[in-house]
């Protein structure tokens, strides 16, 4: 008789194989997270900070902490994200008249999966998410989301999809396949490695957090506005939330049905993507677009909205044609499900079929074109400060319509036959990717982050992040705009054409300066936080902002609002300033507040133990990850202690403390 | 001023190297119209792209709180334009109306799949032309092609005559792959189990290059091909000296030949083995496996699966509901194999 094998049981195909030592970049890296991880955990141990921020921060469900946690998760993934990239151009620049360069294929190839999977997932996504966890609330005049421990858990979940990718990089390998993970390369006859299940696992895990999080602001936004905020009366912010919210919700269950069905083709043998018993990969590949395509939209969107509010408090002016703005944004999110298959016209459609989805995808750039033009006739007529965040602005204007119109020109069939997959296709991403997402995060985190922390980012090194990173861009990718033309596709690992070279070697130049620009933020937040009292704005209005969220104290008090504010107007907190309305300074309240739990954290650590569990085939530790992470949900259903009351009396003191602090500052 | 220019002309020579890019100037009918369709596409959109620019510049410029002069203009309540909104969301869509018919005609004309009627811009294809039939197959991680008309199969070569009209007809063993030729057409996918078509047309003569233009695993960056475009005197040639120095290629040799392996080098087959295209394509080169398209045939003319649910169907409503009348009641009887090439024939009505 068998017995059991207990060790397989315990560890699967887990061993000391697994570590990478004889990889010396990898062991390099390890040994640098090693130390600089010892070093923070140091730190923090003597400076007594764990209890603080356990119970300030992790177990925190206040919309403003977990968002800016949100922040924090997409900054430091952006460093990983960004030494990929930095890897990836320094290989191609050097791959040339048979030097192989300093990376082989079978670590280069997860570097670009990797790159690719972290950027979006890890990066832009919290970023985007952590941007709407805090400013949606305090502009439609809520004190919280509408779950507020949903969102607490959405947080952790997503860091526990990204701990795992990081995992993967010393333990194990990450998936080799491209970062939508393509069967039948990504099946487990070609990639029976954990790299997929390190993938699939990752995103899994990460994607629960992001479709709990839609649904979270999908309702805080439908439900919680301030009395008299019709829809109409939303700041675009808000809507464009909104319609990203929607948009998440309607496509990343897409996304998790599309892995379940690739893991059940790993795990148990089914047949859905293989290349045998009635599988067909060109499945996969439309599922995993009808996500990914409004994807792409869940992340512009939301910069778009940010871009809204920018154009605006800078020009000291309305925004032009807010209802045409808001009709953009709806157009946008329902054609977005209309194009998925322009990222495959070559994948043997017929004509026909090419052709609708070409043409969709131009229609939208329509409503997109219409935004610009709004932005644009917003500035007309205006009185323009170049503060740092309108800089960004005026750099997305330009580059991102760039990135328009080489879109459109994939958008023509017979012309994507010669550009797709080719380095013009990259550069056309990163071109309103970066253009539009990116730009568009550092705007918003110079425009929003005195609100977060009560002083302002350091304008001198702001302006030097966002011309490095604006000269960098173009130095970086417009290269990579002619080798596309030159024919040169994606991935490649080295290149026989010595011509090609000299363009390779502009291009990592450019990523050099969008590190100075990486860099030049770090010391930014630095700087600031050094020079904070220099810095420090007590108006809560820095900039003479139009929407709610600065009518309140920077940084906020906990509850958001003392009183829940009524709005009138579209730019509420504008209208309130022109009318003189007073502050009302009495008549304070008990505050009906959420508890912080640490209930988030410990099922989103067991979801973390069971991905990692279930990708080396640990099923016994699968299994017990699982039970604990439903004892820990159930049991937190049996959690009474759910809210608390601030205390009239204490409202009183905080609200009093501004008012004696405003009239010191007038 | 020296400086600026020591950095203006390698500049400029950059530039201009970029300018025989080869997708801009292109070797091949298909890949001509289609960048023609880029350039028009181009031109078009810079009709809206140069003015969004310019004003976003000169309004960022001119409005600035600094410029005093435009303080009179400030007005912090527009923040309306009928005529400027219709304009705004009217001058896109016209563009787009524009752009979208060029789209519509320009994919149903240049369809891979459609047989060019064109030799270039000039020249018809003459009727009654017999295009050049070459199979491809992306393996692991290399190119094969045959030529069935001529009966030789190539790996990492291919070769053509210019100006002849050629179909290929493509597909993948393991993963999906991209055939791309860039001098002569677009790229088109290369897939396991499933066939993908090209036409195309050479109209220069020379040595261009040929790449998997979709990522496929470790060996992908060497996975590269010559295309020899030659007059027919020459292709007659290139095919002798196939048949010369080419040995056999029999289903255990594809098998073999199949297996990964990168930077593999140009060799040739004088003999294939009958039908070897058609078993890769339907995933049956190995004599134990049904071929797919058996499969897909059995399945057409009511299959196992339908035919065996009649024994567990009991109410004459759900019969008749999956057509299993007793009038249209058929069997499959039996399946033959055959590893001599006999004369059975399979349901789709191939030679087994």
């Amino acid at each position: 008789m068998n017995t059991p094998d207990l060790v397989k049981l315990i560890f699967g195909r887990l061993s000391l194989e697994a570590i990478p030592y004889h990889e010396p970049i990898l062991i390099a890296t390890f040994a640098m997270v090693a130390i600089g991880g010892i070093a923070v955990l140091t730190l923090i141990t003597r400076a007594k900070l764990w209890g603080y921020l356990w119970s300030e921060w992790f177990t925190s469900i206040d919309h403003k902490k977990i968002g800016i946690m949100y922040m924090v998760l997409g900054i430091v993934m952006l460093l990983r994200g960004f030494a990929d990239a930095l890897m990836m151009r320094a290989q191609q620049a050097i791959a040339f008249n048979g030097n192989p360069g300093f990376l082989p294929p079978h670590h280069y190839d997860q570097i670009f999966t990797a790159h690719g999977v972290i950027m979006i997932f890890f990066v832009a996504m919290p970023l985007v998410t952590g941007l709407m966890n805090y400013v949606v609330p305090l502009q439609i005049g809520a004190r919280d989301v509408a779950f507020p421990f949903l969102n607490n858990f959405s947080f952790w979940m997503t860091v526990s999809g990204a701990m795992l990718v990081m995992a993967s990089l010393f333990v194990g390998e990450f998936a080799r396949t491209g970062w939508l993970a393509y069967p039948p390369l990504s099946g487990l006859v070609q990639s029976p490695d954990v790299g997929v299940d390190y993938y699939i696992w990752a995103l899994q895990v990460a994607g629960v957090g992001t479709t709990l999080s839609g649904i979270n602001l999908i309702a805080t936004i439908v439900k919680m506005r301030a009395p008299g905020m019709t829809m109409m009366k939303m700041p675009v912010f808000t809507w464009t939330s909104l319609c990203t919210n929607v948009l998440i919700v309607a496509a990343f269950p897409v996304l998790t049905a599309v892995l379940v069905l690739l893991s059940l083709d790993r795990y148990i043998g089914t047949n859905f993507f293989t290349n045998d018993f009635g599988g067909n990969p060109m499945m996969y590949v439309n599922l995993i677009w009808i996500w990914g395509h409004p994807e792409v939209y869940i992340l512009i969107l939301p910069l778009f909205g940010a871009f809204s509010e920018i154009v605006p408090t800078y020009s000291r002016k309305r925004l032009f044609g807010y209802a045409s703005m808001v009709y953009a944004t709806v157009v946008i999110t329902v054609l977005s499900y209309l194009v998925w298959l322009h990222h495959f016209f070559t994948m043997g459609s017929g004509a026909s079929v090419n052709s609708f989805f070409g043409i969709t995808t131009m229609i939208i750039s329509i409503p997109t074109g219409a935004k610009i033009f709004n932005w644009l006739f917003t500035m007309y007529r205006g009185r323009i400060k170049f503060d740092v965040p309108m800089l960004w602005t005026v750099g997305f204007m330009v580059t991102f319509v760039i990135g328009g119109m080489t879109g459109v020109m994939l958008a023509v069939p017979p012309a994507d036959f010669l550009l797709h997959n080719s380095l013009f296709l990259i550069a056309h991403f990163h071109n309103v990717i970066i253009g539009g997402v990116v730009f568009g995060v550092f705007a918003a985190i110079n425009y929003w982050f005195p609100k977060a922390f009560g002083y302002r980012l350091d304008p001198f090194w702001g302006k030097c992040s966002f011309w490095f990173w604006f000269v960098g861009f173009y130095v970086a990718f417009m290269p990579l705009y002619v080798l596309g033309f030159m024919g040169v596709t994606r991935r490649m690992n080295h290149f026989e054409d010595p011509s090609l070279q000299i363009w390779f070697q502009i291009a990592a130049v450019g990523a050099g300066l969008i590190a100075l620009g990486i860099g030049s933020f770090l010391m930014q937040l630095f700087v600031s936080w050094k020079r904070r009292d220099a810095l420090r704005d007590v108006t809560g209005d820095p900039w003479g902002g139009r929407t709610l969220e600065w009518s309140t104290s920077s940084p906020p008090p906990v509850y958001n609002f003392a009183f829940t504010p009524v709005v009138h107007d579209l730019d509420a907190w504008s209208q309130m300033k022109d009318h003189h309305a007073e502050r009302r300074t009495e008549g304070y309240l008990p505050i009906h507040m959420p508890s912080n739990t640490g209930a988030g954290i410990i099922i989103a650590g067991f979801a973390f133990v069971l991905g990692f569990a279930m990708i080396w085939h640990m099923f016994l530790v699968a299994g017990l990850a699982f039970v604990g992470l439903l004892v820990t949900a159930i049991g937190h259903t049996f959690n009474y202690k759910r809210d608390y009351y601030i205390p009239a009396d204490v409202v009183e003191r905080t609200e009093t403390a501004r008012t004696e602090e405003l009239a010191a500052h007038v | 001023m020296k400086m600026l220019r020591g950095l203006l002309i390698p500049a400029l020579a950059l530039l201009l190297s970029g300018c025989d890019a080869v997708l801009i100037s292109p070797a091949g009918d298909i890949a001509r119209q289609q960048r023609d369709l880029i350039a028009i596409s181009v031109v078009l959109m810079l009709i809206i792209i140069i003015p969004v620019i310019a004003l976003t510049l000169l309004f960022a410029w001119k409005y600035r709180e600094s410029n005093k002069a435009a303080h009179g203009e400030y007005d912090p309540d527009w923040n309306h334009s009928t005529v400027l909104e219709l304009v705004i969301w009217s001058a896109p869509l016209i563009i787009i109306i524009a752009l979208g018919a060029i789209t519509w005609t320009s994919t149903h004309k240049l369809d891979p799949y459609r047989p060019i009627d064109q030799i270039d811009a000039s020249r018809q294809v003459a009727a009654g032309t017999k295009p050049l039939v070459v199979e491809v197959v992306a393996l692991d991680w290399k190119w094969l092609f045959f030529y069935p008309e001529q009966g030789i199969a190539t790996v990492n070569e291919m070769a053509a005559p210019v100006d002849r009209p050629i179909e290929f007809h493509i597909t993948a063993s393991t993963v999906m792959n991209a055939f791309f030729v860039p001098s002569l057409a677009g790229m088109i996918y290369a897939m396991p189990g499933m066939e993908t078509q090209l036409h195309a047309v050479m109209n220069k003569t020379g040595d261009f290059g040929g790449i998997s233009a979709n990522y496929s695993g470790a060996g992908f960056s060497d996975m590269t091909f010559r295309f020899h475009s030659v007059s027919d005197a020459e292709f007659d040639s290139w095919v002798a000296k196939a048949r010369a120095q080419g040995g056999n290629l029999s289903r255990e040799d594809y098998l073999k030949l199949e297996q990964p392996s990168e930077r593999e080098p140009v060799h040739y087959y004088a003999k294939v083995a009958p039908g070897l295209y058609n078993a890769i394509l339907n995933r049956c080169v190995e004599s134990d496996r049904m071929c797919q398209n058996d499969m897909m045939a059995l399945d057409r003319q009511g299959g196992q699966g339908i035919v065996g649910a009649y024994n567990v169907t009991t109410s004459a409503a759900l019969r008749s509901r999956l057509g299993l009348t007793e009038a249209e009641r058929r069997y499959v009887g039996a399946l033959c194999l055959s590893r001599d090439g006999g004369t059975a024939t399979s349901p789709a009505g191939r030679a087994l």
